[in-house]
């Protein structure tokens, strides 16, 4: 299982498998929304999710 | 081998599934975020045949659409497509001018052209919404001419200069829930119906989708609008009405996650297909 730690509370984030880079997911113990910033062999960086802008959507 | 550039900015759960799908049909997908692309035509190395444009951001998918064209690499949708659906104006002008059945609509830019638009409407309730704009966002249902003003005096003070087009579509009453139609290249490959109690019904403001069987009046109205708009990919959003299906907008860079569990239909399959059977055209 592939792990890394929430850039806002420091806690150890389990990432889903099949994990993609941009991907978002949650921080299981702060929620905030983060984002995956890179997916590398020696490690894996979580930065915070962009917020929804104006022209987002489908 | 045929590599379908995906072209992104998040991840969402829509964009693995083309992964997944892409990944069954041994086809090879190349990453293409749009945040971190140098979109400059003299330095820029191509290294896929085709490019799926999955942006969420529509102003980054619209620059970088028109960049890969410029190369000659086929877009999907491409940027004609895109321009129409991404701005509802425009998208009900092209439906009206192709008479494919839309509600009424009007476009103003002030409070007293507004009222008047709506009594040439009918009157009230009518919905106003900005041109651009997804996921049920800044929706307004307006019920009087109180509110009307309130809504645009807000809009005129406090929005950006894209909120002070103001796009007036005459509100249809649903039966709890609207239709949407996934289109690939003028034929509907499955549809879903999006209830809620709320006049809002799009699943990204909690409607819930179940399964709505294709029948003739659905695949006929969707081909004729997927022809007007320029085909591709898309999804249609019909209102049930008394005057019979009306199709409220059509989405072109659609999302479907939710959408494969009640049809039974891969959606994801179904883009990935498209995407090959026109790169093997080229």
């Amino acid at each position: 299982m592939k792990k890394s730690t929430c850039p806002v509370c420091d806690a150890v984030v389990t990432l889903p498998e099949g994990i993609e880079e941009s991907e978002i997911i949650s921080c299981g113990d702060c929620h905030t929304r983060l984002v995956v910033a890179s997916l590398k062999r020696e490690g894996i960086t979580l930065k915070e999710a962009p917020k929804v802008e104006e022209d987002w959507g489908e | 081998m045929i590599t379908i550039g995906l072209l992104h900015t998040t991840i969402r759960g829509d964009e693995k599934l083309i992964l997944e799908a892409a990944k069954k049909r041994n086809i090879k997908i190349k990453l293409i975020d749009a945040r971190n692309e140098i979109l400059n035509r003299k330095t820029y190395r191509l290294d896929f045949d085709i490019v799926l444009n999955r942006c969420v951001s529509t102003i980054k998918g619209d620059h970088a659409t028109h960049f890969f064209e410029s190369l000659g690499v086929v877009v999907i949708n491409n940027s004609k497509v895109s321009a129409i659906c991404e701005d509802k104006f425009v998208t009900s002008l092209t439906l009206q001018k192709a008479k494919v059945p839309t509600p009424e609509f009007a476009m103003v830019f002030n409070a007293d052209q507004a009222h008047q638009a709506i009594r040439q409407m009918g009157g009230f309730p009518v919905v106003l919404k900005p041109p651009l704009g997804s996921w049920g966002r800044l929706l307004a249902k307006i019920n009087d001419l109180d509110a009307l003003e309130a809504i645009i005096e807000h809009k005129d003070t406090l929005g950006s200069p894209q909120q002070k087009s103001f796009y007036i579509q005459k509100y249809i009453k649903k039966p709890g829930r609207d239709i949407r139609a996934f289109v690939i290249d003028g034929k509907v490959i499955c549809a879903i119906y999006r209830n809620s109690p709320h006049w809002i019904t799009n699943t990204a403001r909690g409607g819930v989708a179940s399964n709505c069987p294709v029948d003739k009046k659905i695949s006929e109205i969707s081909r004729k609008a997927s022809i007007a708009v320029g085909g591709g990919i898309l999804s249609l959003d019909f209102f049930e009405t008394d005057f019979g299906l009306q199709i409220n907008e059509i989405n072109h860079t659609t999302e479907f996650k939710n959408s494969e569990k009640p049809t039974g239909v891969s959606i994801s399959g179904g883009i990935v297909d498209y995407c090959l059977k026109v790169a093997k055209n080229l």
